[in-house]
């Protein structure tokens, strides 16, 4: 008798067993679509417009597809790497790259040590005040790009701008700001970093506040001064928060467009037209679709290895 | 003898005084903005300048709404942000998707999720352009709005909240008979409130400000938004400062106010999306 319930009760079990798989089968078998309809919507939107665009800018770059071409599909032709040819050739292009060069080297060591260097000052007290101040250094990121350049154009105007009266008044002669073409890739570099850094401040902070104090404490205890513990403790700490910030930056001003577009339009001649502004250009006012594709995936492939390279170097310091 | 908290004033003073400095640096052509929207026209052109106006005037946001087309404008901006909320929906249900379940295919179609991130806009704006003039919804507010309706990085904040979500707890309902929509609907929004509110908060703030594809999209200037309305004033700089400024406060203070309101949401929000 003992030893029988056991059997039965094993019994039981086993009969039970594949019967609630089989109904864990047919609930999942059910349920089996539910998440792809949960994911479905967001993820075709994704692919149609941010993975078929680049295979679509392959296909195009290789034709002379331009606004008759959109009417008429027969009147398109397939032209090699006519387009590359004819982009490498161009000097225009050149002097965009080398225009988004001179942005880079203006803009990106600013940013990261000015919002480095404004991070660290405003954590070092947690007061209201200290707090409001943050606020107010983020303005600029979360406003348009459009008011904000027609305020700047506003205030660096050559002949009633704020700045220029301001600077006369204690002796210094109108600047051209905007009309001198190597003034004018200074003052949309300016305007860029007065808005991206607001961002970067934030992150910095974030990252600042998650260093345990003890590190501090040790560090006082060793002597150290305040200077010493801003490069001995907080900066080495903050190292990946740095590298993180020196990427999105440098993707960020590879990407560089709105300041320019729509501050100076590209010009003065041609002195702030950026590669993407370049792009921008070819393909929506002289409508040449093909050309345009060629360039956007050339700045595909230079963001690409700028970005690979930089991972591939914080890899190679941390081994 | 000087106690250690006046020790630490007198440290922070100058540092304080330093970076009031800067803000009030960084925010002035905000205030500069708003007191040239309402000055005389005579007057925004005046050597030397001011700062306040001597009388304020609002002639220059009538001339906005009764002269130029911006309460259409205005209205076409709003629709696109009311188009992007639908585009929160489905961020938070693909991120539900991706956090909860398990499925064939489920690691590929994170993968691509996550590669769009690093896709530059330059180039996907002239194929969307094609695609998007194929389907027919070039010069349309829904064309405006779907090339920036879902984001792989809300999607990707949206299953990193959602997957401390207790699988218990969903399970339990699931016994208790309710349906995978009620499930999302009752139980897994109303848990995500903190993730939703910073996202609603920042898709407001992006399709307000949206720029580069309503600048795309629309032709007519039926189907302007505020941002490519406004900048068709640039061209007006030299002869009408303050209905640029007009025009520009017009975009810039709903923002403002919505920081004001909800900065502890915003600063959170770019943070996660500056440091995952």
């Amino acid at each position: 008798m003992i030893e029988t319930i056991p059997a039965a009760d094993a019994a039981t079990h086993r009969a039970a067993q594949p019967a609630s798989a089989a109904a864990a089968r047919g609930r999942s078998r059910r349920g089996a679509l539910t998440p792809y309809l949960f994911v479905g919507p967001a993820f075709a939107l994704l692919v149609v417009f941010g993975i078929v665009p680049i295979l679509v800018a392959a296909g195009v770059s290789v034709t002379d597809l331009d606004l008759r071409g959109l009417g008429d599909t027969d009147a398109v032709r397939f032209i090699g790497l006519d387009n590359y040819r004819r982009l490498f050739g161009d000097g225009e292009f050149w002097s965009a790259l080398g225009n988004t060069g001179i942005f880079i080297a203006l803009g990106v060591p600013v940013i990261i040590v000015g919002s480095l260097a404004v991070a660290i000052a405003l954590s070092q007290s947690s007061s209201r005040f200290f707090r409001l101040l943050t606020g107010f250094y983020f303005l600029p990121a979360i406003t348009a790009i459009v008011a904000i350049s027609l305020i700047w154009g506003y205030l660096l105007n050559g002949q009633f701008g704020l700045i220029n009266y301001v600077l006369g008044l204690i002796g210094v002669d109108p600047v051209p700001w905007l009309s001198d073409p190597m003034m004018a890739k200074f003052s949309v570099a300016l305007v860029a970093v007065w808005r991206a850094s607001g961002l970067n401040i934030v992150i910095f902070l974030a990252a600042l506040q998650s260093i345990p104090k003890e590190y501090y404490e040790a560090a006082s205890l060793d002597g150290a001064g305040e200077w010493r513990k801003i490069i001995s403790v907080t900066v080495p700490l903050l190292r990946f928060a740095i590298f993180f910030v020196t990427v999105t930056t440098l993707i960020g001003w590879m990407q560089f467009f709105d300041e320019p577009y729509v501050l100076t339009r590209g010009g003065p001649t041609g002195s702030t037209t950026s590669i993407s502004l370049y792009i921008y250009q070819q393909g929506f006012q002289f409508n040449e679709f093909g050309f345009a594709s060629a360039a956007s995936l050339v700045l595909f492939v230079i963001i690409f290895a700028v970005t690979a390279i930089q991972l591939r170097a914080r890899r190679l310091s941390h081994d | 003898m000087t106690s250690p908290l006046a020790r630490r004033r007198a440290r922070l003073a100058p540092l304080a005084i330093l970076l009031t400095v800067g803000a009030v640096l960084t925010a002035f052509p905000f205030v500069w903005m708003l007191t040239t929207s309402v000055k005389p026209l005579s007057e925004s052109r005046q050597y030397p300048p001011q700062v306040l106006p001597s009388e304020v005037s609002l002639a220059s946001y009538q001339r906005l709404f009764e002269d130029l087309d911006f309460g259409r404008y205005l209205l076409n901006t709003v629709v696109v942000v009311l188009i992007s909320f639908a585009g929160l929906l489905l961020m938070a249900m693909a991120g539900y998707g991706f956090a909860k379940f398990r499925f064939r295919g489920k690691g590929v179609m994170f993968a691509l999720v996550l590669a769009t991130m690093m896709i530059p806009v330059q180039v996907t704006m002239i194929p969307t352009y094609l695609l998007l003039n194929g389907a027919g919804l070039t010069n349309t507010l829904v064309g405006i709005a779907l090339p920036a309706l879902v984001s792989a990085f809300s999607i990707f904040l949206f299953r990193q909240f959602m997957m401390t979500i207790s699988d218990e707890l969903l399970e339990a309902a699931r016994l208790d008979g309710a349906s995978e929509a009620r499930v999302f609907g009752s139980i897994v929004l109303p848990l995500s409130r903190p993730i939703l509110a910073v996202q609603a908060v920042l898709t407001f703030i992006a399709g307000w400000n949206s720029f580069l594809w309503p600048l795309i999209i629309a032709n007519d200037e039926e189907k302007y938004t505020l941002a490519v309305g406004l900048s068709l004033l640039n061209q007006q700089l030299s002869i009408n400062p303050p209905l640029q400024m007009a025009g520009a406060s017009l975009m810039v203070v709903p923002i403002l106010i919505i920081f004001a309101v909800f900065s502890r949401h915003v600063v959170r929000g770019f943070t996660m999306s500056g440091l995952k």
